[in-house]
């Protein structure tokens, strides 16, 4: 009895070090956001705040053109997910669905794409782009990520397991194919439809890199630009003001954990799992 | 003769009208079948399109301008391998691609290590371990710049959250980001603390997978929980362990944001990391054909990755 009663105590501490190891940075910041300079730089620090600086916020809107890269930050995130709507559904249906000529290779280009992060081919997308007098635009931004081979595989996935049966019956009455997806499969599909707007839109929404290496000024930069700006814009570094920006940029992403954990944690975990 | 005739007539127009009719069908038939053949290739057009000219154009187009010279104003010289020759001949690359391989190796292990004690110790399903999978999971789905931001104030040398643990511990405060010899495992580990909760998550669903009469069968052998884990959980889940341990890599190849934020690949070189490097090499010095180099040695390491992982994905995965 006893010896239950330790492990039991001993669970909840390693339980409550976890949590904390992995909490402690968030609450953190959230904390320094709400400190004047002088309780942020305080040591030993304080562990909570007496008159929280809610003007730190005002601080930080106003550092950055914070309304202008708010909307490009939905403009961009809200563009992307459209393309990716047109592109991925049909593709994830020919392939599930259609057989044709090429289809294995064609299939096989796509899925390696997917192996190809931003991080190796900015360069040269930068040059395209720059050629073609498009830098500093919407279409820098949006167009490298009109599509996902990610999208696509794992939309394939979902519309393979729709019973033939339910097609057969539907292309009977004479259903177009476009009725057949629109009516029939995306409805069906519609989990992980919401699962992967959530994950690209999350996607698009945390980028840095991208929108960072693609512009040489504020035109349509996104907002985790603005916020990493933050960090140079005053002189001498105002941490309190840094993580009041941070806290803008990170809080809607963790509502919405909060409420669509499951589809989140599926979106971001499908490959793993596959 | 007029009634012959004029049969002879309403035939003819019937067999005209019968032909033409029959054409058409036929017609319609043949543009309906090559629709139904062509529509597929519609289908697909526009998303390999955008991934063909977006993802795979770029790739050789890098590959392209790693033989030439050009500092983006002039004119694009030809000097063949010669990028090449003077990237392996500096010494500076070979420390950014040690400081690659280091960051790589030690991520991928502790992400990889630790992830699996967690998912051994949260697998069961109850509602503490629910909630805590979902706290380990929280820094994945967060934007990399705030969590680069707030573990670099965390890390501040004066007054960063830290030093001051550490000294509560009656430790020596310590230059994280500032000192050569500790900035690259600073950057170690926050990227270990940003991926543990994917890999953990990843490795539990492999383990729920794992049958549970093997349990069964090795309890009734007196096994301790030690060999089972050894003997059978640990075989059991190692193709998820190989696409996890590629995964990370790969990830841990693409660092860049830490480094530009919070080091600029100092102090001293110490954690100049590739994508890092050819940012610079790019933007900051505009030698684009030396970058491209650069960029192609990137591309060969993780394409390596890549073969590792489809030759692993068709042994294990079976498509229809």
């Amino acid at each position: 009895m006893a010896k239950k009663t330790l492990k039991k105590i001993m669970k909840l501490v390693v339980n409550t070090l976890i949590a904390a190891i992995f909490i402690m940075p968030f609450y953190w910041m959230f904390l320094t956001s709400l400190k004047t300079l002088v309780e942020a730089i305080k040591v030993p620090p304080n562990f909570w705040v007496t008159v929280p600086q809610w003007i730190n916020y005002a601080t930080a809107f106003k550092a950055i053109p914070f309304l202008s890269m708010l909307k490009n930050s939905i403009i961009v995130a809200t563009g992307i997910m459209i393309c990716q709507f047109i592109t991925v559904i049909p593709a994830a249906y020919a392939f599930a669905r259609f057989q044709f000529k090429g289809k294995h290779l064609i299939f096989g280009i796509m899925l390696a794409t997917m192996m190809i992060p931003p991080q190796l081919i900015f360069l040269p997308v930068f040059l395209m782009f720059s050629k073609w007098g498009l830098i500093n635009s919407y279409a820098s931004l949006i167009l490298p990520f009109a599509s996902s081979a990610f999208g696509i595989f794992m939309l394939r996935q979902t519309f393979m397991q729709v019973p033939e049966e339910l097609l057969e019956a539907a292309r009977l009455d004479h259903a177009s194919e476009f009725k057949i997806l629109w009516r029939i499969m995306l409805p069906i599909a519609r989990p992980t439809v919401v699962t992967l707007v959530l994950f690209s839109f999350i996607t698009a929404w945390n980028d840095y890199f991208w929108p960072f290496v693609l512009t040489t000024n504020n035109d349509v930069r996104t907002l985790p630009v603005g916020i990493a700006s933050l960090f140079n814009s005053s002189s001498g570094v105002n941490y309190q003001i840094v993580m009041a920006g941070n806290v803008m940029l990170v809080a809607p992403v963790l509502i919405a954990f909060f409420f669509a954990q499951k589809q989140i944690i599926k979106g971001f975990t499908y490959m793993g799992e596959k | 003769m007029m009634k012959s005739k004029e049969g002879a007539v309403v035939l003819e127009q019937q067999t005209g009208m019968g032909l033409r009719r029959v054409s058409f069908d036929q017609i319609k038939c043949k543009v309906r079948q090559y629709f139904k053949q062509l529509m597929p290739y519609g289908m697909v057009l526009p998303a390999m399109a955008i991934l063909g000219l977006f993802v795979l154009y770029p790739i050789f187009y890098m590959i392209y301008l790693s033989f030439f010279k050009w500092n983006l104003i002039g004119s694009k010289a030809f000097v063949g391998l010669h990028n090449f020759i003077r990237l392996f001949s500096d010494k500076a690359f070979w420390e950014v691609l040690g400081n690659s391989f280091q960051y790589m190796f030690f991520t991928v292990f502790f992400a990889i290590v630790l992830a699996i004690i967690l998912a051994v110790y949260l697998k069961r399903e109850t509602k503490a371990n629910k909630l805590l999978q979902s706290i380990l999971f929280t820094p994945h789905i967060v934007s990399l710049i705030s969590i680069t931001f707030v573990w670099m104030w965390l890390m501040d040398s004066n007054y960063g959250f830290l030093n001051y643990l550490l000294s509560i511990l009656g430790l020596p405060a310590m230059g994280w980001l500032t000192d050569s010899n500790t900035a690259l495992y600073s950057l170690i580990l926050i990227s270990v603390w940003k991926s543990i909760g994917y890999n953990t998550l990843i490795l539990i669903s492999a383990m729920q997978a794992v049958p549970k009469y093997l349990y069964e069968a090795a309890s009734l052998d007196n096994a301790t929980k030690w060999t089972s884990f050894f003997k059978i959980t640990l075989p059991m889940i190692s193709p998820t362990l190989f696409f996890l341990t590629l995964m990370n890599m790969i990830a841990a190849f693409k660092v860049f944001e830490p480094v530009k934020i919070m080091t600029q690949g100092g102090p001293m070189n110490a954690t100049n990391t590739l994508v890092y490097d050819i940012y610079q090499y790019g933007f900051t010095f505009y030698k684009i054909g030396y970058a491209s180099a650069l960029g192609v040695v990137l591309m060969i390491i993780i394409g390596i990755c890549t073969i590792l992982y489809f030759a692993g994905l068709s042994h294990r995965v079976h498509y229809r």
